[in-house]
């Protein structure tokens, strides 16, 4: 297998397996609260973290379980923190919608929508002010494009020439609204950028070669020039919402949803490699049962782990 | 000592900090070459330059959220807010992802960061610019709030704050800017959740923070002429509160009176007065009195904005009333 190639399909793999088990075992009811799952938006957050540094930075919208696995965090550390274990990336206090793992960078999930544009506008300050050249990528939904902090977050990042990459993962629907619906010129997103003189750039994010690509240019930019860019990857989820409502039915039809399965990256990712020769049936195979192994391992570890003592319910409010 | 307005008190610990500590800097609406809607922030851009003092636009939500960025890798940032009514527009940032993000990380992030302005009334600035807002922010864990009533207090406890590695609301006031008192040359920093007893008495106790211990202290000037002693308490920190102090004095006295200038319902004072009622409840000859604010917006024209903030007059008729003399 060719060696930059693999890793992007094992990482999306990963995603796309660990995220079936916490949907069995958010029915088993092993996981609680709302479980917002990436099943069909792997390529994006996979394209998009391979192009970071170690030192970098990364804040994340709610859906954020995907994003936490493509830059390092430990899988059982993750679905401990889902089962609100002691184990867990935050010892059972944030859950599926607040990862964090400071030690690979990945600042949290935050589930008040465009809450964290404003976070990754004063991590990238923070750079600036120390004259580092890291580079901060925030991702978030379409939903987030019309509210206010997005339009405040993308004028400061202009304003002050701060080295943040926006990702609008636009999967068409905010919930269960079309995009259309809520968002005026919604078919020129990433033109929102111009009228803060921003770089934008549009992507097919179910083609995570592309998004790698598209990305790496937008930290370049960021690193090199300290200007930020907003890119509007295009993509889609093939579940609900969360995993309180079902995937079709309600605001889009199952035909709808087929058709953008056949854009399943961990679909087409495979069938390219193995058109240029880089992979085999076999490789392919073994890939997932490494990552099946790795899923497995880590349910493994979040049941058999304790949950917090009850005092320590009233620590790390306060440093 | 020296003898300095409360304004150059915090802008003497800015400088004081800044200079301290690179990590250290000024973010908000008019702080660089304005030096300032009320001048705190004055000779700080010169001195400091660009780098450390940020004018920002007029955009709450964003630059709240940015200062709550920045401390989470390290850096302690201030961030001016114009008055508190403005923080409004920035709760979410204050307290969806200042107060949550240390607990929600499970210990892994910490967000150092100081909020300051101020806060309460002035004179005729009408509803939208009067509201003294305390309770909303001391209500939420993860926060600390404190509201300095003098000149040394507001500069101690502004180096505290920054000094601190929580999020941290400096609420300071407008009529209070301009008053004078003295400050120690030492580097005095006056840790959080620390109350000053500022007039020692044996028949009651008053509880007042912010420009209230003015009030409070005028009363209690007028009462000693009748011969009640009142001693008067300022918290100087809201959260943390210092319970021991308030709670030694009211089982000396065995009466309170608790002072605030916003409203009542679920105010600071209702929570001060609870707690007291609940753990001094057998030292107590008499209900904890409460003096706030009307229940009302705070209305533009002079006479009845002064009737509706509490002054000197209701908190000595409070105080009577614990003494069963009105």
């Amino acid at each position: 297998m060719a060696d930059d190639l693999t890793p992007l399909y094992r990482t999306m793999l990963l995603i796309r397996r660990f995220e079936e088990r916490v949907a069995e075992m958010y029915t088993l009811g092993k996981i609680g609260g709302f479980c917002h799952l990436y099943n069909g938006q792997e390529a994006v957050a996979t394209g998009a973290i391979v192009t970071l540094r170690p030192d970098d930075y990364v804040l994340v919208y709610y859906r954020d379980h995907g994003h936490a696995l493509a830059r390092g965090a430990e899988p059982k550390r993750v679905m401990a923190e889902l089962f609100g274990k002691a184990t867990g990336l935050c010892r059972g206090k944030g859950g599926s919608m607040h990862l964090f793992d400071v030690a690979h960078g990945f600042l949290g999930g935050y589930a008040i929508v465009g809450e964290h544009l404003a976070l990754a506008v004063g991590v990238g300050l923070a750079i600036n002010y120390r004259g580092g050249d890291q580079v901060v990528t925030c991702f978030f939904g379409d939903g987030a494009v019309n509210g206010g902090m997005f339009h405040e977050s993308l004028n400061l990042a202009a304003l002050w020439k701060l080295p943040v990459v926006f990702v609008c993962e636009n999967n068409q629907f905010g919930m269960g609204t079309p995009i259309a619906v809520a968002m005026s010129l919604s078919d020129r997103l990433h033109e929102k950028a111009e009228a803060y003189g921003m770089a934008h750039d549009v992507v097919d994010g179910m083609d995570v070669l592309a998004v790698r690509d598209r990305v790496a240019d937008a930290v370049r930019r960021a690193r090199t020039e300290r200007a930020p860019t907003l890119i509007e990857a295009k993509t889609y989820r093939f579940v609900g919402h969360s995993m309180r409502d079902p995937a079709h039915g309600v605001y889009r039809t199952r035909e709808e949803l087929d058709a953008h399965r056949a854009q399943d990256p961990l679909k087409t990712f495979p069938r390219l490699l193995k058109e240029k020769g880089l992979v085999t049936d076999e490789d392919l195979a073994t890939v997932d049962r490494e990552v099946r192994a790795i899923v497995d391992e880590a349910v493994v570890f979040a049941e058999a782990s304790p949950v917090l003592p009850p005092a320590e319910i009233e620590k790390d409010v306060y440093a | 000592m020296t003898v300095m307005a409360y304004r150059d008190a915090l802008n003497l610990a800015l400088k004081e900090e800044m200079r301290r500590d690179d990590r250290v800097f000024l973010m908000g609406e008019e702080v660089g070459a304005y030096q300032g809607a009320y001048r705190v922030s004055k000779g700080l851009l010169q001195e400091f330059g660009p780098r450390r003092v940020i004018d920002t636009p007029i955009a709450e939500a964003g630059f709240v959220g940015a200062g709550v960025g920045a401390a989470m890798v390290g850096l302690r940032p201030v961030v001016e807010v114009m008055t508190f009514n403005f923080a409004v527009v920035a709760m979410d940032a204050i307290v969806n992802s200042a107060a949550k993000i240390r607990y929600m990380s499970g210990g892994q992030v910490s967000v150092p960061l100081v909020i300051r302005g101020p806060g309460g009334s002035a004179r005729q600035l009408a509803a939208q610019h009067s509201q003294a807002l305390e309770a909303w922010f001391c209500h939420v864990p993860g926060l600390k709030v404190c509201a300095p009533s003098t000149p040394r207090d507001a500069r101690g406890l502004l180096k505290s704050a920054i000094r601190d590695d929580n999020p941290v609301l400096v609420i300071e006031s407008e009529l209070l800017y301009g008053t004078n008192g003295e400050v120690p040359e030492a580097d005095e920093v006056i840790p959080l959740g620390v109350a000053e007893v500022v007039r020692p008495g044996r028949d009651a106790t008053v509880i007042a923070y912010s420009k209230m211990v003015r009030e409070a202290l005028a009363a209690a000037e007028t009462l000693a002429g009748e011969g009640i002693e009142v001693e008067v308490i300022d918290p100087r920190t809201l959260r943390p509160f210092d319970w021991n102090t308030v709670l030694e004095s009211v089982r000396r006295t065995k009466r309170a009176v608790v002072v605030q200038e916003g409203w009542a319902f679920c105010g600071v004072a209702a929570e001060i007065a609870a707690r007291i009622s609940a753990e001094a409840f057998d030292d107590l000859d008499a209900p904890v009195e409460r003096v706030t604010g009307l229940d009302v917006p705070l209305p533009y024209a002079r006479p009845l904005e002064a009737a509706t903030v509490p002054d000197a007059a209701r908190i000595t008729a409070a105080v009577k009333r614990t003494l069963y003399l009105l």
